[in-house]
Formats: structure tokens, sequence, C-alpha cells
């Protein structure tokens, strides 16, 4: 049996897609999403002021992406109308980080098996609940697969890396400038500099705040909660830390999820 | 991407304005109040109605109180219904009116404002905001001649200026900016009578929360559609408070202090505080 001229095999054309994906992912900096004591925390290095990698979606749901701009920002645009007019329809209570991970994991899904070029972006949907055991974060990763993380996410460049310093100091129930503190040295080579407040973008999803929970910090308050967590990171040698925080993270860094098809298949069973 | 064309309405392909009204007039057309301009004759008389709003400045910002009453015709629809909207973190509506269609148009007015903050990462101007409810108004203007009348009234902090800002409608939109105090609905005659002889310029947030519920008292008092405090099921005005530091609404013990200093001083003078002739 003959092949016709120029056949590549779906197989073969999934891993380019995925592969030409994975590069552009890699390119740009990693972005790290915790949860601390009052809710979520959203940490990226991000030079810009104006193009924004951490966004409101609605009252109690946050956005993170990296990759490339002005993909993850259409889909952001489309998330906050998927949950502006679901929360006009019925009720402010009925938007879900859960539907809107569904409906980006399909419109990412669609957009990798069908166009020529899939989408060069990661993305983290998190829900802050009333209690810490209520919080949602998923993962997307460009080929649609969805990710139910626990604890912490990192995304983007050298995402492995940032998760492995991020897993030896995270712990649940983090006060907001210690997990800030966290954050940025897992952002941070060991011995590098940090980066200055002017190239961060912060944000929280404060369960204690009415209304919206997300709130962006910057300014002279982010520079005060990054000095109060730089100056109680000193003395963290009280065993504060429980040593099997680690195994509580289920679904960890270090079992990732899928990100292409060679990786574990989503059955979407939940385990 | 043939296969994606319509999908969703092309959610994520078509972004669209930063307009969610213009959104929701193309994706569900459905949604948006006011839309049925059939109506056989007009149906007022049937429908509940929101009466009276007062709003005024004060140094640190303003203040807008409402009834609770909603009347239809001559029969009390609801004694606690809640006419004052939070629209964002800075600014809140009251409707007077229809109050189907006001509530409807205060819960898309909020989604619209919000939606063009997250969209473009920066609130609207408060004269932008005060148009946009204008605009919206003026889209009401057919069922408003069915008669679906909703006029509202628009108060907000400006955090450029570090005032408050009081913008009043008519059916046919507006916005018509008013200088330290306005009310609207059925008794909002009597509440600006009322709020002439008692407002005072830059006063305490206490003062100037005293002088709207006296003038809600007094709207009250000689108008059938608008509800005086209800002693006995402790439903008081509702009485929101916008400055630099956001929207708040005052709690119940909060407002009752203020309608128990009102009640008091109304046993002894039944037409409230006078203004000194000379």
């Amino acid at each position: 049996m003959s092949m016709p001229f120029g056949y590549v095999s779906p197989e073969q054309e999934m891993r380019d897609k995925a592969d030409f994906a994975r590069k552009g992912i890699a390119r740009g900096r990693s972005v790290v999403v915790l949860q601390y004591e009052n809710g979520i925390l959203f940490v990226a290095p991000n030079a810009s002021r104006a193009l924004h990698k951490i966004s409101e979606i609605y009252d109690r749901i946050g956005f993170a992406a990296v990759g490339k701009y002005n993909e993850f920002e259409a889909l952001r645009l489309g998330g906050i109308r998927y949950a502006d007019i679901n929360g006009y329809t019925y009720d402010r209570s009925d938007v879900t980080a859960r539907g809107l991970a569904n409906l980006y994991a399909q419109s990412l899904g669609m957009v990798f098996t069908e166009s020529r070029k899939p989408y060069e972006v990661e993305l983290v949907v998190a829900e802050v609940g009333d209690a810490p055991e209520d919080d949602q974060i998923y993962r997307l990763t460009f080929d649609g697969s969805v990710a139910d993380e626990h604890g912490f996410v990192v995304m983007g460049g050298v995402a492995d890396t940032v998760a492995g310093r991020l897993k030896d100091r995270f712990r649940q129930g983090m006060p907001l400038a210690e997990a800030l503190d966290v954050a940025l040295g897992a952002l941070t080579e060991p011995g590098g500099e940090r980066p200055p407040v002017s190239q961060l973008e912060v944000a929280v999803l404060d369960r204690t705040r009415e209304h919206r929970k997300f709130q962006r910090l910057t300014g002279a308050r982010l520079e005060r909660l990054i000095a109060t967590g730089a100056a109680g990171a000193k003395p963290s040698a009280e065993p504060t830390v429980s040593p099997d925080t680690g195994d509580a993270l289920n679904g960890g860094p270090g079992e990732s999820p899928a990100t292409a098809p060679e990786g574990d298949i989503d059955t979407g069973s939940g385990d | 991407m043939a296969a994606q064309r319509g999908w969703m309405n092309n959610l994520f392909l078509d972004t669209g304005s930063t307009s969610f009204t213009e959104f929701v007039g193309s994706y569900a057309p459905g949604l948006l109040p006011g839309r049925f301009e059939s109506a056989a004759g007009s149906v007022a008389h049937q429908i509940p109605h929101a009466t009276t709003i007062v709003a005024a400045t004060f140094a640190d910002g303003v203040v807008m109180a409402g009834d609770r009453r909603a009347t239809s015709g001559n029969y009390i629809s609801q004694k606690d219904m809640e006419k004052v909207f939070r629209t964002d973190d800075y600014s809140c509506m009251g409707i007077a009116g229809a109050a189907s269609t006001g509530i409807e148009m205060a819960r898309l007015y909020l989604v619209e404002l919000e939606h063009y903050e997250k969209r473009e990462g920066r609130m609207l101007s408060v004269e932008g905001k005060a148009n946009r409810l204008g605009t919206m108004i003026r889209a009401n203007l057919p069922m408003a001649m069915q008669g679906m009348v909703v006029v509202p009234l628009f108060a907000a902090y400006d955090e450029d200026a570090g005032t408050g800002r009081i913008f009043s409608y008519d059916v046919g939109g507006g916005p018509y900016e008013q200088t330290n105090y306005a009310s609207i609905g059925s008794g909002s005659l009597f509440a600006r009578g009322a709020l002439k002889k008692l407002y005072r310029e830059g006063a305490s947030l206490e003062d100037t929360v005293l002088a709207c519920v006296e003038s809600l008292y007094d709207a009250a008092d000689d108008d059938s559609a608008t509800g005086g405090p209800d002693v006995t099921r402790k439903i008081w005005p509702l009485v929101a408070v916008i400055t630099e530091d956001g929207y708040r609404r005052l709690s119940d013990e909060e407002v009752e202090a203020y309608v128990r200093q009102v009640l008091d001083r109304r046993m002894t003078e039944p037409d409230g505080p006078t203004a000194p002739l000379r």
C-alpha cells in the first residue's frame, strides 16, 4: 500500500504539535500559584505592567497564564464573558471554577487537534472556598488536559526546578507574607537576586474579603509584605514545618499533570 | 477552524467590545430587561412599584437611603424591599418605578461595570458610569411608554476629586448631575423639601444620614406609597455610604439608632425639626 506524498501520521502530527507548544511555553518565565492561610496567592515575575498574566475572572475565581500573550488573553476574555453571562443568567454563586476549567479544556483541546498551530499556553483557574479544604486549583495545558491540584502549582519556563524549590518550603496554612516569601524564593535561583517589586505581578484571592475576593497587591503594600516575609524567613528554624506536608499534597509537582499525548492520559475519572 | 465556527457563539474568537450589555444583546438577547415591547396596554397599576430614594453628599463622600415599601396600586406588595444596590466598590444606584425591571436593570448594570473593569484592568470614570446608566434607561423607553417606568438615582465616590457625586435621570435617559442632594420616586417631592431644609454642606456622616432618615420619614408621612420605619417588625430604611474606603451598607443596628432618634423627637414634634426662619 502506497502512502500519498507528504503523509504525516496522526501520532507524528500530535507529537510535533505538543513539542511545538512545549517549546513555546518553556521560553516564558514561571508563574506560581499557591494556597495560603486566607486563600490563594498568585506570583508572576512580569516586567510589563500593562500586560497581565494574572487576572480576576469572577467573585471567587482567579486566572493565571504563561505562554503567548495574545492567546491566553483571548482565553481570559472568553472566561470573563462565560462567568459574567452565567452569573447574570442564574446567580453569582452558580459560577464555578470547575465549569470554567471544563470550558477552557474544551476550547484548548479543540484548538490543539483542529488548528494547524496549537495554543502555546498553560493556565491555572483557581477558586477560593469558604475554608482551605474548599479551595480549588485547576491546571490546564495546551492540549486541553485538566489536572486538579492541591497546595501549589508552578507553570512556565523552568517549572520543574521552581516546583522542586517550592516543595521544600511549602506548608499548608502559611500567612500571606510567608507564602509570598516562599514563592519568591522558589522563583529565584539559589544565590540569585530576587526580582524588584516593579517587576512582580502579585494578586490574591482572599476569602476574608467581601463581594469580590480578587485583589492585586502592588506598590507600598507589596513592599511591606515582602519585607515582613523576608524578616520572618530568618528564624524559620523553628519546627513549624511538619515533616510530612509533602505527602499531604497529593498530585504535587512530582507527579505533574499530563501535558502531552505521551503523558498520562486524562481519563476524567478523577484519579 | 470550520468546526469551531458558532461554537459557544464564538465566545473565544470574537472578543468584541467591553460592554457586557452589548454582549448579552448579541449572545442571548432574551436576557436583557425590557425587550418585550408590545405589551397590549399600560400595566403600570398591576406591577409592584418601588418608591422613594434620597441621596446627599457629605464631607467624605455620599449617602444614599431608600424606604422599604413596594406598592401595586393601593396594595402594599412588599414591606422589606431593598431598592439601593451596590454597583461596584465606589458606586451605588437606587431605583424608583417598576420594581421588576428596576431590579433587573441594577443587576445588569453591576455586571456591566464589573465586566469593563475586569477586561480593561481599570475602573470606568464616574462620568463614564453615569453615561452608561443613561443609555440603559433610554433603551427602556418603549417599555416606559407601556407603564414600566424605571428611574434610577446614581451616586458615586469620585476618587480623583475626592468627593461624592449624584446623578439623576428621567425616562429618556440622562444623566443630570445634582449638587448636594437629590431624590426620586413618588415621595420625592416631600423628601426633597425636607432635605432642602435639613441639608448642610460639608456635614458629618452622622448628620447627613440623620437628615436622609428624617426626609424619608417626611416622605412616608405624606405619600402613601412610601413606607415609614416599621417599629414592630424592625424594618428600617436601607442606608448606604460611599467614601474613599468604598461602599458600605449600614447595619440594621446602626440604622435603628438613627431611626429611634428621629422617632423620639417626633413623639413631641410630629413634624420633625424646623429650620430657623431668621
